[in-house]
């Protein structure tokens, strides 16, 4: 037993981070917010060079996984940049397809998600009823509680997400049926997992981003003539919050080798739980400024509570934990 | 001890509900933080006025009912189980107003309150700094004396509602000679239009200019706009600062009828087979019902002659976590809805976000309570 990432798996962590520093994706974040998708898309494909999204994606469809432990590892950096956009839906698509097993159904989707020369949203039984950025996507999938498979033709109804750079629409509810049936429902159990772990993995990162942003400001915000990261308020608060994160993390890491329901939703619960308590952390500890969308802060601030909710809430995940 | 209102409170109690019943807007006014919303939460205010329910505490001179701290906190209860708008007057009324009842000459007070009360003038706070929140003594700004009055220089920031505010309230450094911080300060008013200020709003979380930032450059203020004695402004400031974390700010009232709407949305949505939900929602019933009889025990002191001293404290740590617990239950209710912004629980909740940092952090009124009400050791500060 050996319970930490590879050397290999570490390597490719290191390199979306770096790549994803050296963007400006905050500016890419503030635009797709205002409906300009450009340059989320630019970032989108030099992502999918790295084989991000073929992870996803069997090789047999020229992709490179199904690789879970390298895709919730690329996600926390996904998170921890505030990379905006269907990632999650993306994925959780070419595996919806996957699982389903229709080689015709495959064959027509699953290459352009694996290059990242497509990008889908999805909506499932047991997810949010509203379908993230339907609007700047190629594909747009929704399983009914029925267990239909269906693709629309267009975005549907747009909605405004507390976090503007979340744009959620209401799905149509015609569209081309692509399958039915209880493999479908089954296809989408699995799918609905993998966004479940792939969420966890954006919170996680974006707690990180929160804490070592707030940590930054401590050190060097100064009132009374001190910086207010002496104050042990302000340091326990800061304590906490890697607490919470580092605990969450070998949930995460778990949850990701076995993909089973049970640790799924506890690494979703903890991450999604420590992400939002390190958002409202960050913003009290800055202070006014926090309070502001001027400050960078505020893209993660914002993201935290509708990432902790999104593919299932702490209160659903706790009902799966003790399901059994 | 009892909890029973006289036949005239109770009297007073139904003259509010009648006329709020037929005066609240039926549909809720646009947010206070736009233009729009700005006109009409003022328009508001001066139909409030026109009965005199703009600031039922104020003495009838001024335009007020001479209503004591029982009946006003009736009439909160009244006003916002009514649902009536949020009070765009509301830094005027329960911050500067109080400062001129105890600080003020009475050609000030005549002059400065009756606009106030009908929203004709809307004031916004100009303490804080760039540099000074929390040590809010370390302030800048400069008022240097001139003839007739003072020319203010410096930068103040975070100042509410002064994107469409008319004037504002703060404190300058008048001394910078003083020995201590604290010394040497000024408190006055100041014009928003006035030539050489600059007003840059500032995007709130939700992106509205709920705030804003102020730059003075020469701004030229008269004698008869200081409030009190020059040099003495630190002193006046704080005895207003126990208003603002205290009662007026957050009435009990405002948390009665928040828990109620939570409870009906238990009701409609709420899943009986969730226990832990439910729990939560019961909390925040007992949590404003907690804050109301507080309120009222502190109520009872006060009309005793009491004064309302660093227990203030107590009450803004109190409300402000209640509003985040409270609003968090709604969302968690709400499930995926919560994600909506144009749900009637998600722009409250994102203000609620800001309650442990304003009127005084926290942070700062736990060491308050600490050293003051638990006599403990002053920390390094
Ligand atoms: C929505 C909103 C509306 C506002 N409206 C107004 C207004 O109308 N007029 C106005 O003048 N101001 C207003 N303010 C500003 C408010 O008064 C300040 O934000 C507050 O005083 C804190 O100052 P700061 O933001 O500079 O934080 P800082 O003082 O920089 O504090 C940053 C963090 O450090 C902590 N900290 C600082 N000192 C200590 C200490 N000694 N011990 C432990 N922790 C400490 C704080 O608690 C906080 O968590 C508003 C703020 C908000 C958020």
């Amino acid at each position: 037993m050996r319970f930490l990432p590879t050397g290999e798996q570490c390597d490719y962590a290191r390199t979306l981070r770096s790549l994803l520093g050296a963007a400006a994706v905050p500016a890419a974040v503030r635009a797709w917010a205002a409906g300009e998708h450009g340059p989320g898309r630019a970032l989108w494909s030099s992502l999918a060079g790295t084989g991000l999204f073929a992870l996803a994606v069997p090789e047999a469809y020229e992709g490179l996984g199904p690789l879970p432990v390298e895709l919730a590892l690329g996600f926390v950096e996904l998170g921890r940049a505030g990379v905006p956009g269907p990632v999650v839906e993306t994925a959780a698509a070419a595996v919806l397809l996957a699982a389903l097993g229709d080689e015709a159904l495959s064959k027509r989707f699953l290459p352009g998600l694996a290059s990242g020369g497509a990008s889908a949203t999805v909506t499932l039984p047991g997810g949010s009823p509203y379908a993230l950025d339907a609007d700047a996507v190629t594909h747009r999938f929704t399983v009914t509680e029925a267990g239909e498979l269906r693709l629309a033709a267009g975005p549907g109804d747009p909605l405004s997400s507390t976090d503007p750079a979340r744009r959620l629409y209401r799905p149509p509810a015609d569209g081309e049926l692509l399958a039915a049936g209880p493999e479908v429902a089954a296809a989408a159990g699995t799918a609905l997992r993998w966004a479940r772990l792939l969420t966890a993995a954006q919170c996680l990162g974006v707690g990180e981003a929160l804490l070592a942003r707030t940590v930054e400001y401590a050190k060097q915000r100064t009132q009374f003539g001190t910086p207010i990261g002496g104050f042990q308020a302000v340091k326990h608060r800061l304590a906490d919050t890697l607490l919470a994160l580092e605990f969450a993390r070998p949930l995460l890491w778990a949850a990701a080798l076995s993909l089973s329901p049970r640790d799924v939703a506890a690494a979703k619960l903890t991450a999604g739980e420590a992400a939002y308590a390190a958002a409202l952390t960050a913003l009290q500890l800055h202070g006014a400024v926090g309070y502001t969308e001027e400050l960078d802060l505020s893209l993660w601030l914002r993201k935290a509570r509708p990432l902790r909710d999104a593919w299932g809430t702490p209160s659903r995940c706790r009902a799966e934990v003790v399901a059994g | 001890m009892n909890l029973d209102h006289s036949p005239e409170v109770e009297a007073f109690r139904a003259e509010a509900r009648d006329w709020l019943r037929s005066h609240v807007p039926a549909r809720p006014l646009p947010s206070l933080e736009t233009e729009e919303g700005f006109a009409a939460h003022r328009a508001w205010e001066a139909l409030l006025h026109g009965d005199r329910w703009s600031a039922v505490s104020w003495p009838e001179e001024y335009g007020g009912r001479g209503a004591d701290i029982e009946r006003w906190l009736v009439f909160e209860e009244e006003y916002w189980a009514a649902g009536a708008p949020g009070r765009v007057s509301q830094n005027g009324i329960s911050l500067l107003a109080p400062t001129l009842f105890d600080h003020a000459t009475p050609e000030q007070r005549a002059r400065v309150l009756p606009s106030m009360a009908s929203g004709e003038v809307v004031w916004a706070q100009a303490w804080s700094e760039p540099e000074s929140g929390s040590d809010l003594a370390s302030l800048s700004s400069r008022a240097v004396r001139t003839e007739g009055g003072w020319l203010l220089h410096g930068q103040k920031t975070w100042s509410s509602r002064a994107a469409f505010a008319d004037r504002a309230f703060g404190i300058f450094r008048t001394d910078p000679a003083a020995p201590k911080p604290h010394q040497g300060l000024t408190y006055l008013m100041f014009d928003l239009r006035a030539p050489g200020v600059t007003v840059r709003p500032i995007g709130r979380l939700d992106g509205k200019p709920a705030f804003a930032e102020l730059f003075l450059d020469g701004v030229f203020v008269p004698d008869e706009d200081v409030i009190g004695e020059p040099g003495q402004g630190w002193r006046i400031a704080m005895s207003t600062t126990g208003n603002e974390r205290g009662l007026t700010l957050r009435s009990p009232g405002r948390f009665l009828a928040a828990a109620d709407r939570l409870t009906r949305l238990w009701r409609e949505r709420g899943d009986p087979a969730d226990t832990a939900l439910r729990d939560r929602v019961a909390d925040a019933v007992v949590g404003a019902r907690a804050y109301e009889l507080f309120t009222w025990a502190g109520a009872s002191r006060f009309g005793e002659g009491g004064r309302i001293g660093a227990e203030s404290s107590l009450n803004k740590v109190f409300w402000s976590q209640y509003d985040i617990a409270l609003h968090e239950t709604a969302l968690d209710l709400l499930g995926p809805d919560a994600e909506l912004a144009s749900g009637a629980w998600a722009e409250p909740w994102l203000f609620s976000l800001a309650g442990p940092i304003y009127a005084g952090t926290n942070e700062i009124q736990r060491d308050i309570i600490a050293e003051r009400l638990l006599g403990l050791p002053k920390g390094r500060r």
